[in-house]
């Protein structure tokens, strides 16, 4: 399993898909750590992933923590509401950065 | 209680995702209301994440036993381990104010089920998880 990876300006956004369960959040955890090196703006798009488990959760906290301490922007966006709800559970919807599109996030 | 399916998964990721259909299936033929399906398939899918992390720590041969009831108004779902017996004193959910990942299973588990009992498992092998959801919403 890839995620997709597309850039606009000066952002990446890594897009979930599908189900992000512990059979594929490894994957989404490496993807999301290895976008981080570049240094630049990553935004993770959770448009269409339609299940997320804490596994998948996890991965996000890592990649917001990383980004942190390295002074990288990043957000969420396009949350969908399966995601939205574990995130909600989770208290994590206030810790995030979370976008509705990739464009409020650019042009804001 | 009156016993609607028993269910033998191996402790593999790729298990999680049949284990959530039949789940939902199973919920929805006992016309449990669709945010309840919804609890029970996320606090199942945890519980069983939590096994396969941690009690057989990704040993992919190990054994769970998901068993289904019905008890009057409520599903209970019944998941067994064969692990090493767990010190339940240990099974907690993080602080959520303490950012960083993994640690909330238990609390997602805690959050959306009606009642939770960490178990020692039959004979005092492995563990047993019980979890009871109402059928139909408050």
């Amino acid at each position: 399993m890839k995620y997709p990876v597309q850039t606009q300006g000066d952002y990446t956004i890594l897009s979930l898909t599908g189900d992000v369960d512990l059979s594929c959040s490894p994957q989404a955890r490496e993807q999301i750590l290895k976008e981080l090196k570049k240094k630049k703006p990553l935004l993770v798009s959770l448009l269409e992933v339609d299940y997320i488990d804490s596994s998948g959760v996890a991965s996000l906290v890592e990649g917001f923590q990383v980004a942190r301490k390295e002074k990288i922007e990043f957000g969420l966006v396009g949350v969908s509401k399966a995601a939205m709800q574990v995130l909600q559970l989770a208290r994590l919807d206030k810790v995030f950065p979370i976008y509705d599109s990739i464009e409020e996030c650019v042009n804001k | 209680m009156e016993l609607l399916e028993r269910i033998h998964v191996l402790s593999q990721a790729d298990k999680l995702k049949p284990v959530r259909e039949v789940i939902k299936e199973i919920a929805e033929k006992q016309k449990c209301a669709p945010e309840n399906v919804e609890c029970m398939v996320m606090a199942i899918n945890e519980g069983c994440m939590n096994i396969m992390q941690h009690a057989y720590a990704e040993d992919e041969e190990g054994e769970i036993l998901l068993e289904f009831y019905k008890d009057g108004q409520e599903l209970v779902v019944r998941i067994y381990d064969f692990a090493e017996t767990v010190d339940k004193a240990t099974i907690k959910s993080r602080d959520l104010d303490d950012i960083r990942p993994g640690g909330l299973g238990v609390h997602i588990i805690n959050k959306v089920m009606d009642k939770v009992e960490y178990l020692d498992g039959p004979d005092g092998i492995g563990n047993l998880l019980e979890m009871r959801k109402k059928i139909k919403s408050k």
